[in-house]
């Protein structure tokens, strides 16, 4: 298991590369990877955005992604998981957060992420902050539920 | 028994602190810690509490040393 909070921009692609190489001993054992990654918008409610804080309470980050994963692991049949997270000063276009998950077959990889990704939007403690177009600051106040 | 209180987000910035360091006795609940670090000022109710870094309810018990948090919904990912 791969949890990371990462104060600068990440390139998803290399921390996948990365996590795969550090994991050797997965060669050959998993069928499918499934990969999410989460993307900062230049728009939001309607306003342009130019930037965004995202404060998160360290130690409790972990400890509550930690858990997310471990429940993953017990419901489906994850061979490994990989949770990156951004905080600090972001800009639109830069990578907020990446979930990859490992598994034989491809059915548990789409809902073994599915289950981190819904678990991390209500229970991992980060809190975004807007730098909107007009130079408001403005909090996010809840989470939607990942449609349009 | 001391407790160490924090804030994070829109909450920290709704009371000015981020931290209290309180000294309390008897039977004490998240509930009656957040009353005695801020006896002026309700706890918005939509808010989430943990206790070391466990979700809890504010009628859960403190215990001396316990660090317990207050903060509004979560929004990362």
């Amino acid at each position: 298991m791969g949890i990371k909070i990462c104060t600068k921009a990440f390139d998803p692609w290399q921390e996948v590369q990365l996590y795969l190489h550090s994991a050797a001993a997965m060669a050959g054992k998993y069928g499918a990877t499934n990969v999410f990654i989460g993307t900062m918008r230049d728009f939001n409610e309607g306003d342009q955005v130019k930037g965004m804080t995202l404060e998160h309470y360290p130690g409790m980050t972990e400890k509550q992604l930690e858990k997310i994963v471990a429940e993953a692991i017990e419901k489906w049949p994850v061979i490994d998981a990989l949770v990156v997270h951004r905080v600090g000063d972001i800009l639109p276009n830069e990578p907020i957060v990446l979930v990859a998950v490992w598994t034989s077959h491809r059915g548990d990889a789409f809902d073994a992420s599915r289950y981190i990704m819904e678990a991390l939007k209500s229970r991992a403690p980060f809190w975004k902050k807007e730098l909107l177009g007009s130079q408001v600051e403005r909090w996010l106040v809840k989470n939607t539920d990942g449609y349009l | 028994m001391s407790i160490k209180v924090r804030y994070f987000a829109s909450l920290k910035e709704a009371i000015g602190r981020s931290e209290d360091n309180l000294e309390l006795a008897g039977l004490v609940t998240v509930s009656d810690v957040w009353r005695s670090a801020n006896p002026d000022k309700t706890l918005p109710e939509n808010s989430l509490a943990a206790v070391n870094m466990d979700y809890v309810e504010l009628t859960g018990i403190v215990m001396d040393g316990d660090e317990v948090a207050f903060f509004p919904p979560v929004t990362g990912g």
